[in-house]
């Protein structure tokens, strides 16, 4: 019998030995709450019409799939195309996440939303639905990413969100979520946390990936109109990894279409200083789920390091995991200095300026398209746009803007 | 009969005092002299903090004393050997580790709670792994006898309540209020009330914490509880304590009054 995998989670939010439920006594009450209202919505007609019509009218869905031919004649192998969510309204896929969970936060009759963030993409596009609905928005935000990601900050206090600074653990990300979570218990009764990523307890690695399952479902119709047929390869960068899980998880039982996961190798594997959970971590538990964890050799959670704020987190949403345990997906690594050359090659090549994020996806997809020929395609996830990393990049490269 | 059930016994009524303190903090060679200076000054059973790097449920005041331990090297070797010590000299003070899962799995389940036993801890408190996580963990518990302590909320339905009750052993742990370890908001009433509904669904006896920070409070919500845990409160006694001498001192005029206005119930 081959392996199903359009089935998971299992009604106990597990995808194999991974996910599950691993949240604080006082959160089970809201998350049951959330996974039947999700049940419910799920199916429901009319608000699938609204997400839809949101996603058509606010974030300007669909995105182009876009065939990049000077990178493919650079190249000399497979066709490159790009699915441009860089395109959408505040410049990545965080948006469909979060226009489908205040949907959500809507129906449930939520007040008020929280959110953490790392390198703002997330916070922006809470801020940006949050606004639109007129709710409250609290933004955690690690203080060194605070530091580091100013313009995003910026734009969400404009956007009329509240961001906080963290001043616990390491000040970033995964210590943002932390402090979310802790709001959280605080405030269950009228509070909607949305999360950024696939990972945390059940319903949000599935909720998650489902709101920017889009994404896949567009690259299905748009490779039939414009290949002729589905690609032979999806390539897409991973941190917690929504992005590609909703580039993923339309084609996971077309097993022709192989998937590949780019983790942020950092400074090189071998240094330690990377965010690479899969190739790199252990198994464990974090922030709800278990899930492949950077951890030291006593359970600690250890910093990470990527030249990409979005890719700098120690673990992974559950069904990545999942689907590298079970090889249906396979997961590498890029680092950082293959990034920036990425970043500067698509962007003087094709004229379009990736997110550093993304820039690793880009970086993996020009050396697979190489071992490729030209009667096979490669779709690229061009998850974000790169604007928010012009100052990273001139940094590095000496260059004050 | 487990070491905590036959403590409880023992008590014959009388209230219980859980003083919580995190392994390793202030300075990990005063964390056995305190359990001491804890049990001298009342204490019926220590809790002691498995430091964590993402206690997602602690407030800032164990989240800092869990920092502080863990950059002192303070991880969970460490914390099972000082238990270890503590029961050289102590063979009568039931001790529970509480801490997050991802330290434990990474030692193993089958390591850990075999050292665990070995050390002389009696029961584990994790805050992420609820009862529908923990088959694995409690099929290994349940070979040493050691007890899995859960949580109940005031947001836990009534149906979690009878399913964590039963799965539960040695207490029950009730959250006093919805936020995290050492918030301000507690409202007795309605733990009194809450604990009072809970004992429908055990025979096991019911701990009340998170915002319980003095005599008052503490007697407060003990009107139905048989136990209270202290924690934030007492470790913010102990911050400044520089060596025993003055943990000595901070241990005993915080944990004295607590007892005192206990027995008086």
């Amino acid at each position: 019998m081959t392996q199903k995998f359009d089935n998971l989670p299992d009604e106990t939010g597990h995808f194999g030995r991974f996910g599950g439920n691993f949240a604080a006594e006082t959160l089970f009450h809201c998350l049951e709450e959330l996974k039947a209202a999700y049940k419910k919505l799920k199916t429901d007609a009319d608000f699938q019409q609204q997400f839809q019509r949101d996603l058509a009218e606010f974030v300007g869905r669909p995105s182009p799939l876009y065939h990049a031919e000077r990178l493919t004649k650079q190249q000399q192998g497979a066709q490159i195309w790009l699915k441009r969510e860089d395109l959408n309204h505040t410049g990545a896929h965080k948006i469909n996440n979060t226009v489908g969970q205040i949907l959500l936060a809507k129906a449930m009759g939520k007040k008020r939303i929280i959110a953490e963030t790392g390198a703002g993409q997330h916070g922006v596009a809470t801020a940006t639905v949050a606004a639109r609905m007129g709710l409250d928005c609290v933004v955690y935000m690690g203080a060194v990413d605070i530091e580091r990601q100013a313009i995003n900050v910026y734009r969400m206090k404009l956007l009329g969100a509240e961001v906080r600074s963290v001043q616990s653990g390491s000040q970033t990300l995964k210590d943002a979520l932390n402090e979310a979570m802790r709001d959280w218990v605080a405030h269950v009764d009228d509070t909607f946390y949305i999360i950024g990523t696939v990972a945390g307890p059940a319903p949000y690695p599935e909720m998650v990936r489902d709101f920017n399952s889009v994404i896949g479902q567009e690259v299905r119709k748009q490779s039939l109109e414009q290949i002729g047929r589905f690609p032979d390869a999806l390539v897409a960068c991973v941190g917690g990894g929504s992005n590609a899980m909703g580039l993923f998880h339309p084609f996971i039982e077309d097993q022709k279409v192989r998937m590949y996961g780019v983790e942020a190798g950092g400074k090189g594997l071998e240094t330690g200083q990377h965010a690479a959970s899969i190739n790199a971590g252990k198994v464990g538990v974090l922030h709800g789920n278990r899930t492949y964890v950077m951890s030291d050799d006593s359970g600690q959670v250890t910093e990470t390091h990527s030249i990409s704020a979005g890719l700098d987190y120690p673990g992974v949403g559950p069904e990545h995991a999942y689907l590298n345990d079970t090889g249906r997906a396979r997961y590498v690594t890029i680092n950082d200095d293959e990034a920036l050359a990425a970043f500067h090659n698509l962007t003087r090549k094709e004229g379009i300026m990736p997110a550093l994020e993304s820039a690793h996806a880009i970086a993996y997809g020009l050396k697979l398209a190489k071992t490729m020929s030209p009667e096979q395609h490669i779709v690229i996830n061009l998850s974000g746009r790169g604007d928010k990393d012009v100052h990273t990049v001139a940094n590095i490269e000496g260059v004050s803007v | 009969m487990s070491f905590i059930d036959q403590k409880f016994n023992s008590l014959a009524g009388k209230k219980a005092l859980i003083p919580f303190m995190t392994a390793g903090f202030p300075k990990p060679d005063m964390t056995v002299p305190m359990m001491h200076y804890l049990v001298e000054n009342g204490a019926d059973i220590i809790e002691l903090g498995m430091p964590f790097s993402d206690p997602m449920a602690d407030g800032p005041v164990i989240q800092k004393a869990s920092e502080k331990a863990i950059q002192q090297g303070v991880n969970l070797v460490q914390t099972l050997q000082m238990v270890s010590q503590f029961r050289q000299d102590n063979q009568h003070t039931p001790v529970v580790l509480m801490g997050y899962l991802n330290p434990v799995e990474s030692m193993g389940y089958e390591k850990f709670v075999n050292s665990a036993a070995g050390a002389g801890v009696n029961g584990v408190l994790l805050v992420d792994s609820p009862p529908e996580e923990s088959a694995e963990l409690q099929s290994h518990l349940k070979k040493h006898q050691l007890e899995q302590i859960f949580l109940v909320a005031p947001t836990t339905s009534e149906a979690r309540k009878k399913f964590i009750c039963q799965q539960a052993g040695g207490f029950i742990y009730y959250v006093a209020l919805k936020g995290v370890t050492g918030a301000a908001d507690l409202n007795p009433e309605i733990v009194n009330q809450e604990i009072k509904q809970l004992k429908q669904y055990t025979a096991l006896p019911i701990a009340v914490g998170f915002g319980v920070k003095d005599a008052a409070s503490a007697v407060a919500v003990a009107a139905q509880a048989d136990a209270v845990v202290i924690g934030s409160a007492l470790i913010q006694q102990l911050l400044g304590c520089q060596d025993k001498h003055s943990a000595k001192k901070a241990i005993s005029d915080f944990m004295r009054p607590i007892r005192l206005a206990l027995d008086s119930l």
